[in-house]
């Protein structure tokens, strides 16, 4: 992990002064976009970046600082060193401020005198830098040679001597400059630079030797392949003579040996400046290299040629249906019996797919593809394999039972987990959702299973998992147990889920593309012990740091937390009034009217791609999985508005309401003197530091002793029932890919319903911004007034206040909406939640509560400590 | 203030002869007093708003007693150094407190205790002096990590209000009586380096050129720090500083520990400590090496040529500190290498260009 190195590529692409492309990116504070660059130098063989902000039009030392602090975030982009590199001193000590390895300075010199140089190489030393020093003086930029080794002479005694700067971190850059411009004088710039090289070498010693190498070809600007000759004849020698470091485009460097004669010949005459012609022949030599790219690439079906294993294997890997079939049915009449075709080039072609997606090749929704070629081949062979009366698909790897557990009704995670396992040879037995306990057990048993994996999105559903393992404890079963969805952690798999399971081993899995791998350590006998143990001690190591946690976080008492509440003036504000209160039914809605509402980003999540819609699209790893995935959506979109596939319905209401404490009354009428409904909140108890509140839901709606008539509004939205039926129907025609296509689109058109509807209660319903005019991306940032959390998430997340707005909204009458016993969503396609319409209002996670919270919530609930426990225990400690 | 002059002529030597000792835990020792919220509290803190249990700083000016006795138990036990009650000192870990305000006085008095208990047994024991470290604990806001999931770039604190924080910490411990300033625990280099600029500072406002230890913690099976660093590229990161020693603490325990302490001592030229947890943590809490078996593992280590400085961290106690004393009390110290001049960067990882 440590490099050594001889000679060294500085990456030049990450300066604005450098690239127009770059520049243009943090002009346009594109700073996803400027990342890619940084992370393309790396890859290409930068091992340090030149960071470079000096640009007239941009704040530049901020803009320092950001990008420093961005890739600090990116491992594969920190792991090199960086060159801060600016002519403005602040922008350097701000650099320094942010990187915390060893980087280089670039630059410091002489040029505004001896004590101002010596100060700033005082104050790089106190923060651990190296530094470039030009060979630069009051009198100017060194040219010759002579000048050159003066300057770096003067510099390294006073460096030395004067402020104990250690000699091997001083890299000094005596100036590359352009030769061939046509003017005599700067023949010899390229010779001058080596020489000096050389003799800094001999008598500057531990000093290092760097360059700008772009400046030496400038005058070929539009002509690559001279200019990339250029470069590598300058390096060639300027190593040769001592370089130690150039700042180069790592991209951009042609293969000293593969330079064509003619053009060696005549590049070296000018770097060397062997002959008075030189710069004329190589202008004449360049005419003939003006405008060469690469030629491209072309698609082709030549693939079809390839012998029948083969053509499987390109089918699966590269998802393609189209001739799986007749590539089926002509393996099957070349093999023995037709389970041959299936344990031979189907499965060596999804070993293949297992690989590639293992080692970060091939991305999930390629994979499901791929599941889906295979199944179609499957489903091709089975009425032989039956018609032998062969066992089939009798040589799985193993078994593993899944469940959504009791209460939860999301299956998409598990679904994609699934298809995964299934790809890699796995027989999955698919329970489906909302599965109680004894029937988890149960299946089991009776398919005699060799694990057993639990799925839910919920939070109540850690508490459900938590029960399903106990009751394994009690049963004697002797499985692992893998625990996965999005509010699963290790932290609660090891502290809460582990400890009830001791006859086995409960795993958390992260995502689809870790489940292969862990599954396949518990089937094989040789590496489950090693990964049950490892597992072991890593969550005592988890269960250990999560207990330090707990002593060391600071907590207010409830008392103290509402002193500090969050703080509205409400004296002189004047609650808008909604246009109507009471409730509005939406029996249908037009779903092309939804469509434009997508946020489409969690769609590349559910997807397991990482990145932003649309950058996701071009991005340089997973764009072209995202740009096929992103296609195969819109088609799917299509139909599912053309041929009404799905029935959006919404409620909405409003009610006058006004705040007591920590609870929301609302009232049946204007006179507010009759509660109608009452909402609980949650209060944050965390210690806070400077003007932070202590936030409740509570805060953002007036205090009734303040008189001001106020509202609150719930909705409940649905993308409706018909997404479970095409489900299944794809499903059973083995296209899982499209079964979990469509899921995944009802999940985003329920969100983008519950877009619109906020946007149209604004406007329109409460109108207290009837002139908002907001694009979706700024929709998606949330930039308008107001705010809509929804109970189970960070802002208020007890469940079974959705209860409370089902009642109160009628909403299971109105949108055939329903709750399960652990307050999921019915169909899952749907989303509910409150309206609050304070400017102020806003987001938060309510973070841990403590004993005396509980208390007095469960008080206000009418709860016995049981079930305060059980509802509030993600935020227990 | 101690004599810097007088101490480096004696630690020379002393480091030349054998393996010295660090002192063990605080915290754990601490918590077997069993305190209450009001035993923290005291007269002082009667009224916070803020439940104090916990903070073990504030121990410091309401129960000195408690800590005094702590250090003479680790003196007792052999430690030629003890670290001040301060691992959460600064005003930004205090913060959570809302006692930030109280940082300098909690430095300053954590190092008055040490300073009475080390010159109490320095009288006894004339010939073998004991020595304070004044200890800067790592802070609860780190530079190179972002607390934001949707913005990689925020940060909860900046460079300046990190390095203000430990300059104000330091300087209680000097004013205190500490023989050295120790940057332990350190889980962000960008948070060490900060405190660097602060001492190098401290050094020309106060015109004194104490000694620093400087000593990283691994926090899992990766070999790196918290903020992504390998052992070299951490010392790369902070070599500039010149530490009278580098090392380790927490982390892992020993066994776990081994190959990253291995890596200092071929790599440093300068004193190698090592302070490690007793042992992993277990499901209970608690920590599992028997003073003999942590002893048996530093021994090891020393044996192999590792260590100049020893002791113990999370979970050790002053029977560890003792055992460990024994082991390693006729075991050479390791030897500083030579290490060849080059310029020696770093990002996650090490550049060396030769």
């Amino acid at each position: 992990m440590t490099s050594i190195a001889t000679f060294i590529n500085i990456g030049e692409r990450t300066n604005v002064t450098g690239s127009a492309k770059f520049k243009k990116l943090i002009l346009g504070d594109d700073y996803e976009a400027a990342l890619a660059v940084a992370r393309q130098q790396v890859e290409s063989g930068a091992q340090i970046i030149d960071v470079n902000m000096d640009e007239a039009m941009l704040d530049s030392k901020a803009a320092m600082g950001t990008f420093l602090r961005l890739i600090a975030s990116e491992p594969d982009i920190s792991r090199v060193p960086v060159m801060i590199d600016s002519s403005k001193w602040e922008v350097i000590e701000e650099g320094l401020k942010n990187v915390q390895g060893k980087a280089i300075v670039n630059s410091i010199s002489m040029k505004e005198g001896e004590e101002k140089f010596i100060e700033q190489a005082r104050i790089i030393r106190r923060y651990g830098a190296a530094a470039v020093v030009m060979a630069f003086d009051e009198k100017g930029q060194a040219d010759t040679e002579d000048r050159k080794v003066e300057i770096c002479t003067k510099s390294y005694q006073v460096l030395t001597k004067k402020v104990g700067f250690a000699p091997q971190d001083i890299i000094f850059d005596p100036n590359i400059f352009a030769v061939a411009t046509g003017i005599e004088e700067h023949s010899n710039y390229a010779v001058d630079f080596i020489n000096a090289c050389k003799r800094i070498k001999e008598t500057l010693p531990h000093a290092s030797i760097s360059g700008g190498l772009s400046n030496v070809s400038f005058s070929f600007r539009g002509n690559d392949i001279v200019r990339e000759a250029m470069h590598s004849v300058f390096l060639f020698y300027a190593i040769k003579a001592g370089l130690d470091m150039a700042i180069v485009n790592a991209g951009q460097l042609a293969v000293y040996d593969d330079i064509p004669k003619g053009l060696l010949e005549a590049v070296e005459d000018v770097i060397l400046n062997r002959r008075a012609d030189a710069t004329d022949r190589l202008l004449d030599v360049a005419e003939g290299f003006r405008g060469i790219k690469a030629a491209e690439r072309k698609a082709d079906l030549s693939w079809r040629e390839a012998p029948v294993g083969k053509r499987l294997e390109h089918a699966l890997v590269n998802g393609i249906t189209e001739f799986i079939v007749e590539d089926t049915e002509e393996a099957r009449l070349e093999a023995t019996k037709p389970l041959d075709v299936i344990e031979g080039p189907l499965m060596d072609g999804m070993n293949v797919v297992g690989d590639l997606f293992g080692s970060g090749k091939m991305f999930l929704p390629q994979v499901v593809k791929s599941a889906r070629v295979m199944k179609a081949a499957v489903a091709h062979l089975n009425p032989f394999i039956e018609a032998e009366k062969a066992k089939g698909g009798g040589s799985a790897r193993g078994k593993i039972l899944m469940a959504t557990v009791k209460g939860d009704v999301h299956d998409i995670g598990k679904n994609i987990v699934g298809v995964v396992l299934q790809c890699n040879n796995y027989e999955i037995i698919d329970i489906g959702v909302m599965v109680p306990a004894e029937d988890i057990l149960k299946a089991a048993k009776e398919h005699n299973v060799d694990i057993i994996g639990l799925s839910g999105l919920i939070t109540p559903s850690l508490d459900e998992m938590t029960y399903v393992a106990s009751e394994m404890e009690r049963e004697g079963f002797d499985l692992p147990l893998l625990i996965g969805g999005a509010t699963t952690s290790k932290v609660h798999t090891a502290v809460k889920i582990a400890p009830n399971y001791l006859k086995n081993q409960a795993i958390y899995v992260t995502d689809a593309s870790r489940a292969v791998g862990i599954a396949s350590s518990l089937i094989s006998k040789e590496l489950r012990g090693d990964l049950i143990e490892k597992t072991r001690t890593e969550y005592a190591e988890v269960q250990q740091r999560h207990a330090a946690g707990q002593t060391a976080r600071k907590s207010l008492t409830i008392k103290g937390a509402r002193a500090n509440r969050f703080a509205n003036e409400w004296q002189g504000y004047t609650p808008p009034k909604p246009t109507f209160t009471g409730l509005k039914t939406f029996e249908t809605y037009d779903l092309a009217e939804l469509a434009e509402y997508i946020d489409w980003s969690p769609f590349f999540q559910t997807w397991e791609l990482a990145g932003k819609y649309p950058k996701i699209l071009t991005d340089e790893k997973v764009g072209e999985a995202a740009t096929n995935l992103f296609n195969d959506a819109q088609d799917m979109l299509k139909k599912i508005i053309s041929e009404k596939w799905f029935a959006p319905k919404a409620v909405i209401g409003f009610w006058p309401a006004n705040s007591r404490v920590d609870d929301i009354e609302t009232y049946t009428d204007e006179d507010r003197s009759e509660v109608g409904t009452t909402f609980h909140t949650l209060r944050q108890q965390m210690a806070r530091q400077g003007d932070r509140a202590n936030f409740a839901l509570a805060d953002f709606v007036a205090p009734k002793e303040t008189g001001a008539a106020d509202y609150l509004g719930g909705f409940v939205v649905t993308a409706g029932e018909g997404v479970d039926a095409r489900a299944k129907a794809f499903k059973e025609a083995h296209d899982d890919y499209s079964a979990i296509m469509v899921q995944a689109l009802a999940d985003r058109l329920a969100e983008a319903f519950a877009e619109r509807m906020h946007e149209r209660v604004r406007k329109e319903f409460w109108a207290y911004a009837s002139d908002e005019t907001l694009e979706n991306e700024a929709l998606i940032k949330e930039k308008y007034q107001g705010i809509r959390p929804a109970p189970g998430y960070p802002a208020c997340p007890d469940h079974t206040e959705k209860r409370t707005l089902f009642i109160a909204l009628e909403a299971e009458a109105r949108t055939g909406v329903s709750l399960t016993e652990s307050c999921a969503m019915w169909p899952a396609a749907s989303v509910s939640g409150f309206y609050f319409s304070h400017p102020d209002s806003q987001y938060f996670g309510l973070g841990k509560i403590q004993q005396d919270q509980v208390d007095d919530y469960a008080k206000r609930k009418g709860w016995d400590e049981r079930e305060a426990k059980r509802w509030l225990a993600p935020n227990l400690g | 203030m101690p004599d810097f002059e007088k101490n480096q002529k004696y630690l020379k030597a002393e480091f030349e002869k054998r393996i010295l000792i660090i002192d063990g835990a605080m915290g754990s020792m601490i918590q077997t007093y069993e305190l209450t919220e009001e035993d923290f509290r005291g007269e002082r803190f009667k009224d916070w708003n803020i439940l104090i249990k916990g903070n073990n700083e504030a121990l410091n000016l309401i129960r000195p007693d408690i800590v005094e006795d702590i250090h003479t138990q680790y003196l007792e036990a052999g430690a030629d150094f003890i670290g001040t009650n301060t691992f959460n000192g600064t005003s930004i870990s205090q913060a959570d407190y809302a006692m930030e305000d109280l940082a300098y006085e909690f430095n300053l008095e954590g190092a008055r205790i040490a300073r009475v208990a080390a010159d109490k047994m320095t009288a006894k024991t004339p010939d073998r002096p004991r020595f304070v470290i004044g200890a800067l604990g790592p802070m609860n806001k780190m530079l190179s990590m972002s607390i934001d999931v949707n913005d990689p770039g925020a940060r909860a604190s900046t460079f300046d209000e990190v390095r203000e924080s430990y300059k104000v910490a330091a300087r209680g411990l000097l004013e205190g009586g500490s023989d050295i300033l120790a940057v332990e625990t350190i889980f962000d280099t960008l948070n060490c380096k900060a405190a660097i600029v602060s001492l190098h500072e401290l050094r020309d406002e106060l015109q004194l050129d104490f000694p620093i230890m400087i000593s990283g913690t691994i926090t899992d099976r990766s070999g790196r720090t918290l903020s992504g660093q390998t052992v070299e590229a951490f010392w790369n990161s902070v070599a500039h500083i010149e530490p009278m020693s580098v090392g380790l603490n927490c982390s892992l325990g020993a066994e776990l520990m081994r190959p990253h302490v291995a890596d200092f001592s071929r790599i440093a030229d300068t004193l190698v400590s090592a302070y490690p947890n007793a042992g992993l943590p277990n499901a209970f809490g608690g920590f599992d090496e028997t003073p003999e078996s942590m002893a048996a593992q530093l021994k090891e280590w020393a044996d192999a040529g590792f260590l100049n400085l020893v002791g113990g961290c999370c979970g050790s106690t002053p029977a560890h500190i003792k055992a460990i004393a024994e082991a390693v009390a006729n075991v050479p110290p390791r030897r500083v290498p030579a290490i060849e001049r080059a310029m020696r960067l770093s990002g996650l990882e090490a550049l060396n260009v030769a």
